[in-house]
């Protein structure tokens, strides 16, 4: 059966990137939206929330297109996957810019890498920006065919320290172990690209895609 | 944790290949799309396009190239050449590049690094350097950065410019020795270690690979954290599996 799959457009990312990898997993007759239109993203089947840049940025940006609701709506209410800044506006406050009040969805705080952190006396460089292991703490729908600790494309500075740690269904470790993934019900929010992880992201998309 | 990334690097002129890439089994080795998806294949764990289209005529063939390959393509793509304004960022980022590469539009106008990383961040702001040894033999080392492929000196000291464009907002700094670039014996260390440990930022190392070992070097004694290489790579003197695997058997962390 066709369905309906909105990619939310707040302005803030390369959206073009992450429509073209679900359309590549999509079926032919499903129906990839690019909108910022609440009504059209309440109706849709699936919803996929990206998102890139700074925090207060991006918070402005959902408020500008009138979108706080919408998102939170989708996000209880049908499958949903939050990439990157999709990920990390769910929590409730961001470090990022001097302190951020984000949509406090999940419990718990965006935080920044330490700056001085190292590995074998070589500095780690903030972004982390590269293909970095994800442990699957958890069996998820959404990993179906992936192996645990497959790498998966990140570019942050920022990382989610959620408060209950039942929510967790990924690990990565960067200088310190952080949450890359969470998961619960009808919600998935990964930090890493699974638009631009290559075959392990395109499966990833292909089971937000199945997932009932 | 994070992997070193291998990076291969396609020079395109209006829209086509150039400087022959010779896979035995390609059916149009002119084509960047066919080319991406053969890297990608291989395992690149990112792809750079270097559009060295000189006719202002031909310039709107880059976007096209990048559209094509971000459609089938998933793995972060760069475009660098020609990058001026923020028009053509935003351009080059809606047809699907992930990052853009600023070289002389830096040197020449360092405020339009700040201006690009506030309007789109910093994580798609790549600034490209490319540095040439200037000090004497027995002197201590000093490196100085050139524009005009590498013809034109500026006056600026290339450890200095990589702090200060990371202070603009450059999220990486794509490092080119232009003494190295195209000679095949291996990346400038000292400069690539230089820059690496003088920035918060990840440096992409470029410039003289011609062997596997040049590339852990660069990695193991240059402190890059990610390779670039476009001719060992293109005339499939090495697969970037093989690069990887070599990699791998020496201790680097790379995606396999």
């Amino acid at each position: 059966m066709s369905q309906t799959i909105a990619v939310i457009d707040y302005g803030m990312g390369n959206l073009r990137s992450v429509s073209k990898a679900v359309e590549q997993v999509a079926d032919t007759d499903d129906n990839v939206l690019v909108t910022d239109d609440p009504r059209l993203i309440l109706s849709a089947d699936r919803v996929v929330f990206p998102g890139q840049g700074a925090a207060r940025d991006c918070m402005d940006a959902i408020s500008e297109h009138h979108l706080n609701r919408a998102v939170l709506d989708a996000a209880h209410s049908k499958p949903f996957l939050g990439i990157c800044m999709g990920l990390q506006v769910l929590m409730e406050t961001s470090e990022e810019n001097g302190g951020t009040g984000l949509l406090g969805l999940i419990p718990g705080k965006v935080r920044r890498f330490p700056a001085d952190m190292e590995i074998e006396s070589q500095r780690l460089k903030i972004p982390q920006m590269g293909w970095n292991r994800v442990q699957q703490t958890r069996p998820h729908p959404l990993w179906e065919g992936i192996p645990d600790g497959s790498r998966f494309y990140f570019v942050h500075s920022y990382y989610i320290d959620p408060r209950e740690g039942d929510l967790v269904a990924g690990t990565t470790d960067y200088g310190i172990p952080f949450t890359s993934v969470i998961a619960r019900d009808n919600l998935f929010a990964a930090q890493f690209h699974p638009e631009k992880s290559a075959a392990a992201g395109l499966r990833l998309l292909r089971n937000f895609i199945n997932w009932n | 944790m994070l992997a070193k990334r291998i990076i291969p690097c396609l020079d395109v002129d209006a829209g086509r290949v150039v400087k022959g890439v010779k896979f035995i089994d390609i059916r149009d080795a002119g084509d960047p799309v066919e080319v991406a998806r053969r890297y990608n294949e291989e395992g690149a764990d990112e792809i750079t396009f270097l559009d060295i289209t000189a006719s202002s005529d031909n310039r709107e063939t880059i976007v096209h190239v990048v559209e094509d390959v971000a459609s089938e393509v998933f793995i972060p793509l760069t475009v660098g050449g020609g990058i001026r304004t923020t028009e053509d960022i935003r351009r080059m980022l809606n047809a699907g590049a992930d990052k853009v590469a600023i070289n002389t539009a830096a040197v020449f106008n360092p405020e339009f690094v700040r201006e690009a990383t506030e309007r789109f961040g910093s994580q798609c702001i790549v600034v490209a350097i490319d540095a040439k040894q200037v000090s004497g033999e027995g002197e201590p080392l000093k490196w100085e950065i050139f524009t005009h492929g590498g013809r034109r000196p500026t006056g600026l000291d290339a450890v200095d410019w990589a702090r200060r464009m990371v202070e603009y907002g450059a999220g990486e700094i794509l490092l080119t020795s232009m003494d190295r670039d195209g000679t095949k014996i291996g990346f400038d260390l000292a400069l690539t270690r230089a820059i690496s440990e003088a920035v918060t930022v990840p440096v992409i190392a470029s410039g003289g690979v011609g062997t596997l070992q040049h590339l852990v070097d660069g990695v193991a004694e240059g402190k890059a954290d990610a390779v670039l290489a476009a001719s060992i790579f293109h005339f499939a003197e090495y697969s970037i599996g093989e690069a990887k695997r070599y990699m791998a058997d020496r201790g680097v962390e790379v995606r396999l």
